[in-house]
């Protein structure tokens, strides 16, 4: 891998960016959900060049046994960075910063997730970066959100995540790998969308009161559009997954009421069942 | 007062749902007289209930559930029994036995065998107890577990047991299922187990579909049909020699891609046939 140089410039005459985008504008996000079998929830998201899994597992028993929280489930989140995930190799070790950003990672989650329903027992969100373009801790709350979800966890929404940057005096929306580390600093944050309150603010480098206070709503709406797409992500991975291209539509009047009665008998909600006639 | 989601909709967390005098049940929440889905699932309206029904999820013991579990530890009085989800369960001697049972009452049960059993209590505090007193409790001998998705049991077992019940009535198996995602199963015979096994995945499979219950039907009817074929051709194979057998050598690999995940060998000296076993059915 030849040496990283420093890019000419970070705002271009015109006012784009390093890789052709707008201050505001994000890197292209695909969001999938359930992509591994094995994990009892998981997702996968490529943003820009940035590629992260993260698989879920639990609620389950907590092992070691001297973790565990009496009220609420212990959220245990580990972040890994694959050797091949950066220019050179990364020592396979667990590294401070890895283990600094699970922290991070499971700070951001935690607001999000009813964790008093499940006391004494642990959530395993496992984050696993394949490809490291920058901003990955907000790329990985993205994914495990997603993930938490799919594994059929209750919270209270999901968490979209996202950093805002400073290039070249200007504020920036989703620093790629460059603008981070020739950048003027970065300010990651993870918001409630229902509740606009924020479940994880950083910041890296120097700003001015007015710039933050700029910056903090740009990350928001950034943050709203990318709750869009989970939400989005979300809905089609349960809506395609158990069609198998079968030919049961709805409109047969009599195997919708069938149905319908299926899921009341199933909650085994007796005093509900009386309101529907 | 407004409803935000149609029938049966799929929605995700945080969702808004309902707004106005709504009542919050399984599956939302309540913030400030909003009412929100916590989970992805399908939404519902039931008189000013709103609730979500879940697609996934670990099992969480209720009290009054039917469930299967193995026996992983003997603790004096108490065994220690793996009903899955994040809680271990225990049963207390005097919860499953009758009086006076002997001090070591790992001569009655023991490390790694199956018992059908109900939560007798949980309430977050102290794990789950277990009771073996109630028709049907009892430790499952022979058959196997097969193991599928607790948020899909309620559809396996179908409105007053309607599915389970057809399962039943077309395979002539001994079948208990748990809320905790286990399901018994006791077949005469190996092809009738691989069935019944890609009956039960595949209403894993397609849970959220409807008219199921006429589709693993069909697919029972069409598969009985096959295995009698089959049995057909092997029967008479023997007499005119080589090429018939071959036929049938070559019909048997679709059967027998199913291959069950994980069985106890299937007890079939003992024959009683269809002992009737009680369901789990939610009234």
């Amino acid at each position: 891998m030849s040496p990283e140089k420093r890019p000419d410039f970070l705002i271009s005459a015109e006012g784009l960016r390093f890789d052709g985008r707008r201050p505001d504008e994000l890197r292209p996000i695909e969001l999938k959900v359930g992509v591994l079998k094995q994990a009892d929830g998981s997702a996968s998201i490529r943003q820009g060049k940035t590629y992260i899994i993260a698989g879920v597992y639990g609620p389950r028993e907590l092992h070691p046994r001297h973790l565990t929280l009496n009220d609420r489930a212990y959220l245990r989140v580990v972040y890994r960075m694959a050797t091949f995930s950066v220019p050179d190799r990364k020592r396979p070790a667990p590294s401070r910063r890895e283990k600094e950003i699970s922290m991070v990672i499971a700070n951001a989650l935690a607001p999000s997730i009813f964790l008093e329903e499940f006391p004494k027992a642990v959530i395993d969100v496992f984050v696993q970066v394949i490809q490291a373009d920058g901003g990955t801790r907000c790329a990985a709350i993205n994914a495990a959100s997603l993930a938490l979800a799919d594994a059929g966890i209750p919270m209270r929404g999901l968490i979209p995540a996202v950093a805002v940057g400073k290039a070249d005096g200007k504020l920036i929306v989703d620093l790629g790998d460059e603008e981070d580390k020739y950048g003027g600093g970065d300010v990651p944050m993870a918001i409630i969308p229902q509740t606009g309150d924020l479940t994880l603010l950083q910041q890296d480098g120097s700003f001015t009161r007015e710039e933050i206070m700029e910056a903090i709503p740009m990350g928001i709406t950034a943050c709203n559009y990318i709750h869009e797409l989970q939400k989005e992500a979300l809905k089609q991975a349960y809506v395609r997954r158990p069609e198998d291209g079968e030919d049961d539509d709805d409109d047969d009047e009599d195997s919708y009421d069938d149905y319908d009665d299926d899921l009341e008998t199933d909650l085994g909600e007796a005093e509900l069942m009386e309101d529907d006639e | 007062m407004a409803v935000y989601f149609q029938k049966r909709e799929v929605v995700v967390p945080g969702q808004l749902l309902a707004d106005g005098r709504y009542r919050a049940s399984y599956g939302t929440y309540d913030d400030d007289g909003k009412i929100y889905s916590a989970l992805v699932g399908l939404a519902e309206l039931r008189g000013n209930t709103v609730k979500v029904v879940a697609l996934e999820g670990a099992y969480v013991p209720k009290e009054g559930d039917l469930v299967l579990g193995t026996i992983t530890m003997v603790a004096g009085n108490n065994w220690k029994v793996d009903i899955g989800g994040p809680y271990q369960a225990s049963l207390h001697a005097n919860n499953a036995l009758r009086r006076p049972y002997s001090d070591d009452i790992s001569e009655y049960m023991d490390v790694g065998d199956v018992i059908s059993a109900e939560i007798a209590t949980f309430d977050r505090q102290s794990g789950p107890f277990l009771s073996m007193k109630g028709r049907g409790l009892r430790k499952l001998e022979g058959g196997m577990i097969l193991d599928v998705s607790p948020a899909k049991v309620p559809r396996i077992i179908g409105r007053r047991g309607s599915m389970i019940n057809m399962i039943k009535d077309h395979l002539r198996i001994q079948t208990t299922v748990g809320q905790n995602g286990k399901i018994w199963i006791r077949a005469p015979d190996f092809k009738i187990l691989r069935l019944a096994i890609k009956a039960f995945k595949t209403i894993e499979a397609q849970a959220h579909t409807s008219k199921l219950t006429d589709r693993i039907s069909n697919m029972l009817v069409e598969g009985l049909a096959e295995i009698e074929a089959e049995e057909k051709g092997e029967a008479e194979a023997p007499a005119p020699k080589k090429q018939e057998n071959e036929e049938v050598e070559a019909a048997e690999p679709e059967v027998e891609e199913e291959e069950p995940k994980e069985e106890e060998p299937a007890d079939e000296a003992e024959s009683e046939d269809s002992i009737e076993e009680e369901e789990v059915n939610e009234e």
